[in-house]
Formats: C-alpha cells, sequence, structure tokens
C-alpha cells in the first residue's frame, strides 16, 4: 500500500509539472528554443500573488484573476519587444536573452524580498485531505491542482485543434515560412504564444507557492522539471507533456520511498534514460510540432 | 490596368546576382508565364514578388501601392497568394485546416471551402487526412487552395507540374484555367513548356537572370523560345569566363 501511496501522490505532484511543462513546450513548438526564464517566471507569478494578498488580503485563490492574465500581458509584450528581436538575431542569441532575462528576475527578486522562504498560505486547505484507505490519503490542494492541470491542458488542445488562433499557431508552429505565405503574422503567433506560455507556467507558480515554500532562485528547479517533463513526454503533444510530468512526479515520489534523499534523482535517471532510449518522447506526435 | 510593375529590380544572393535591372509590368487579367532554364532567375523573381527576398535594388508596386519593403504576410493581405515549389502543406492539419489558415486574412472574394473543393473536388474526399499524407498531385491542389482561400487578385505559382503526372498536371491546369476565368491575375513560373504556353497570355523568357524574351505565345516561334531558354551559346561562355 506503501506503494500505491507513493505513485498516487506522484500523479498528483506531477500535475504540477505538467502546470510548468506546457508552456515551454509550446514557445519551443513555435518558435524552437527554450525560454531559460521559464521557471522564473513562475517564481515572479508566485512573489506577485505574494505581494497582493500582503496588501489586499484575502484568500491567495483570488490572486489567480489578476496574476495571470497579467502574465499574459507581459509574454505578449516580452515576446514582441524582446525575444523577437532576439530570434532576428541568430539561433544563440534568444537563449542568451532568456538566460539575461533569468539572472535579472532572480537578482532583483532578492533585492526586493530577501533570500528567505515565503509561501502562500491557503488556510485549512492547505493541509485538509480526503482518506480513501486507512493509509492513503489525497490532500485536497494536490487533487485542485492535478484536476485544473488536465482541464487546462485539455482546454488548450480544444484551443491549439478547434479555433482559429489556435491553428495558425499550430500551422506556425509546422511550417513558419508557409505560414507567413498563408498570410499569418508570425510577430503576432509568437506574441501569443509566449502570452500562453507565461498564463500557464503562472498558474503553476501560484500553485507551487500554496504547496510549498518558494524563493527567488527556486525557479532553476521549476525550469528543469519543466525541461524533464517535456522532454519524457516528448514534444508535439500536449498530452505528453502531461505524460512526462506525471512520469517525473511518481519517479520522484517513488524514488523518496526508497530513500527520502533521492527522489529527485530518480527523476533525473528517468529523464536520462528516456534520452538514451528515446530521445523524441514518449508520446513524440508524428509529423506535428504542437 | 496595370496590377503588377518592378522597376529596376536587382536581387542578389550573397554575392551571387540573381536577376539584375529587371522591370516588369502585369495587367490585371493576365496570364504570365515565366519561362527559363534552372538558375535563370524564375524563383527569385517570385521570392520578390511574395516578399521573401528583398531587392538589392529597384522598387516593386503593386496596385500603384510600392510594396518593396512588405513582409509576405502583409503582401497576402493586399492580394498577392504564393503557391511555392515543393507546395509547402503544414504536414501535421489536415486538409481542412491548411485551406482555413489560407482563409485567415479575411478578403473579401468568391473563394471559400466550398469554391475550393468545387474546384478540385478529389481533395474534398480527403479533407480530414492530414497534409503529410497525401500524394504529390493531392498536395499541390490543397497548395493552391490554400492560397486562393486568400482571395487573390494576383496568384504566384512555382513549378505547378513539378514532379507529377501529366493526367495529374492537366487536372490542376485545368483548375487554374477556371481561376483565370474568375478574374485572377495569374504569374507561372513553369519548365513544362506545353502546359505554360496552353493557358499563358504573356510570356517572359530569363535568361542568367535577365529578361531575353517577352510577347504573347502566339507571336514567338518555337526557335526563338529555345534560344531565349538555353540561350545561343555566348551567354553560356560569357557566364563561365565571369
Amino acid at each position: 500500500m506503501v506503494w500505491t501511496n507513493a505513485v498516487v501522490q506522484g500523479l498528483l505532484l506531477g500535475g504540477l509539472y505538467a502546470l510548468f511543462s506546457v508552456g515551454l513546450s509550446l514557445m519551443f513548438g513555435v518558435m524552437r528554443f527554450v525560454n531559460l526564464a521559464h521557471g522564473d517566471f513562475s517564481v515572479l507569478a508566485a512573489y506577485a500573488a505574494y505581494v497582493l494578498v500582503e496588501h489586499a488580503g484575502g484568500t491567495p485563490l483570488w490572486t489567480f484573476a489578476a496574476v495571470v492574465p497579467m502574465a499574459a500581458v507581459v509574454g505578449f509584450f516580452l515576446q514582441h519587444f524582446i525575444l523577437d528581436r532576439a530570434l532576428g538575431a541568430g539561433e544563440l542569441s534568444p537563449l542568451l536573452v532568456t538566460f539575461g532575462l533569468s539572472i535579472f528576475i532572480e537578482s532583483a527578486l532578492q533585492q526586493g524580498f530577501g533570500a528567505n522562504n515565503d509561501s502562500l498560505f491557503l488556510g485549512p486547505l492547505s493541509y485538509q485531505s480526503w482518506k480513501i484507505t486507512n493509509t492513503l490519503y489525497l490532500g485536497r490542494l494536490e487533487v485542485i491542482v492535478f484536476v485544473v492541470a488536465v482541464a487546462l491542458i485539455s482546454g488548450l488542445q480544444l484551443f491549439l485543434s478547434r479555433t482559429q488562433p489556435g491553428r495558425l499557431l499550430r500551422a506556425t508552429a509546422d511550417n513558419p515560412r508557409a505560414a507567413a505565405l498563408s498570410g499569418v503574422n508570425p510577430r503576432r503567433v509568437r506574441a501569443l504564444a509566449t502570452a500562453i506560455a507565461l498564463a500557464t507556467v503562472a498558474v503553476g507558480g501560484l500553485f507551487l507557492a500554496m504547496r510549498t515554500s518558494f524563493t527567488p532562485t527556486s525557479g532553476s528547479n521549476d525550469l528543469i522539471f519543466a525541461f524533464e517533463a517535456v522532454i519524457i513526454g516528448g514534444l508535439g503533444s500536449l498530452w505528453g507533456t502531461l505524460l512526462g510530468g506525471l512520469i517525473l512526479g511518481v519517479a520522484q515520489t517513488v524514488g523518496s520511498q526508497i530513500n527520502p534523499a533521492d527522489g529527485i534523482l530518480a527523476g533525473h535517471l528517468v529523464f536520462l534514460a528516456v534520452l538514451a532510449y528515446r530521445p523524441q518522447g514518449i508520446l513524440a506526435a508524428r509529423n506535428a510540432a504542437l | 490596368m496595370t496590377m503588377l510593375r518592378l522597376e529596376g529590380v536587382t536581387a542578389n544572393y550573397g554575392h551571387l546576382r540573381a536577376l539584375e535591372e529587371m522591370s516588369l509590368s502585369l495587367d490585371e487579367g493576365d496570364i504570365l508565364a515565366v519561362l527559363g532554364a534552372n538558375g535563370a532567375g524564375k524563383s527569385t523573381l517570385l521570392s520578390l514578388i511574395s516578399g521573401e527576398l528583398k531587392p538589392s535594388n529597384g522598387r516593386i508596386f503593386f496596385n500603384d501601392v510600392d510594396i518593396t519593403h512588405l513582409d509576405p504576410f502583409q503582401r497576402v493581405r493586399k492580394g498577392i497568394a504564393l503557391v511555392p515549389e515543393g507546395r509547402h502543406l503544414f504536414a501535421s492539419l489536415t486538409v481542412e485546416e491548411n485551406l482555413l489558415v489560407g482563409g485567415s486574412t479575411r478578403r473579401q472574394g468568391s473563394w471559400s471551402l466550398d469554391a475550393v473543393y468545387d474546384l478540385f473536388p478529389f481533395i474534398k474526399e480527403r479533407r480530414r487526412s492530414r497534409g503529410g499524407q497525401l500524394s504529390g498531385g493531392e498536395q499541390q491542389a490543397v497548395a493552391i487552395g490554400r492560397a486562393l482561400m486568400s482571395n487573390p487578385a494576383l496568384l504566384l505559382l512555382d513549378e505547378v507540374s513539378l514532379g507529377l503526372a501529366p493526367v495529374i498536371v492537366r487536372d490542376l491546369y485545368g483548375g487554374l484555367r477556371a481561376v483565370a476565368n474568375e478574374g485572377t491575375t495569374l504569374l507561372l513560373v513553369e519548365q513544362d513548356l506545353t502546359e505554360a504556353l496552353g493557358v499563358a497570355s504573356q510570356v517572359l523568357c530569363l535568361l542568367d537572370g535577365r529578361v531575353v524574351l517577352t510577347g504573347s505565345p502566339d507571336s514567338l516561334s518555337q526557335s526563338q523560345m529555345i534560344t531565349a531558354y538555353f540561350g545561343d551559346g555566348e551567354s553560356a561562355h560569357k557566364s563561365e569566363r565571369s
């Protein structure tokens, strides 16, 4: 039963990782670069919520309504004014620019908030759980995070497949030259992709801040987990990203069950195994960039 | 009325001159076939008009508006659509999605999903298939349909017949005649002289990046076109010497 519990808790943790990785996958699909500041934006969202709750009070849950749209707007303009210029300057430039952004965000947050741990306390929801059996309890917040992750990925999948902006995103990811020749404004599409990416990572950042503590530098860990989830699941499929998050989560909790100090290491080992034996990822879609 | 005008356009790929001091005028409703051997500058000409390549000299006008510095997507919105060589379908999108992406500009006109399916009925049966699963002829029909969905005033076509069976090429050219009959101006780059001359109202021959012959297909003799196509031997020697 201990193992069942480890797997179930890992699945719930995987939902959170999926939230981190969806945006990374989307940006890579459309622009073919890894946003090295992706994790830092999750932490930035967490601090934005922290400040809002400090000043306005109430439960941190309401901050989703303010922080997530704000993150989308930041993403749109970040792409429009900074990343697009970097994209035009060669393949290495976006990596360097996002690396610089990462350092800037971490330093600015350390300057403003210090290096201490902070968290968003939800009250009883932070520790309440549902009893399934005598040895298996499901944390309410963890279940909520998981449900939100599945709903968000389903919604995003529907958006990509059923709406015209979604089709334009997929078309640009598939063949940017043909998209431009079909009248699609590539700058607008890239800005939309980054807006969605930052909105989703903000959701992940807020949930992380509600589940555990965060510091100005915890974005680097978030980026690594997001990156591993994307690679494990496979580029080309949002469901693959969810699956990658779940596998990473399970690997970490099962690893922790074997030895409490080895949870993170177990996740890295699964990532390396996938990279070695199926580098395209488990659910890589054929001919699909998204 | 003049729809497209090129004034002294020169294009380079690095140090290599691909097109030199080219001037061209295309009237509304014309069907211009651009002929020439490999490397003559035909595809470069289409890249310049579609906006994928910017000229190093000269200007391009569309309906008397200077479009020299516009990006490809802006030119599509003005009414210039390119069917690129190699088709470049969205391999992971279905046929219908490919067409809908082409219709994203929302330009007013008579082309719609139904009109494209009427033009090429064989792609309607494959509308749920992904672009990467289609035969070459089906892909070419979808590529033409996708360009038509933007309701272009000027349709540029790069090597429509390349790698396709003659029967398929005849079907596609049948469709293009219907498109021209609707009033769309066509500019074809083609190596299949029979099909191109069968549909064209004007012919332009390029050799080593220069215009060497223009006229209507009826006014030009076969020997004139062969000389223009392959050169008279002098130009080949000149290129080798240079």
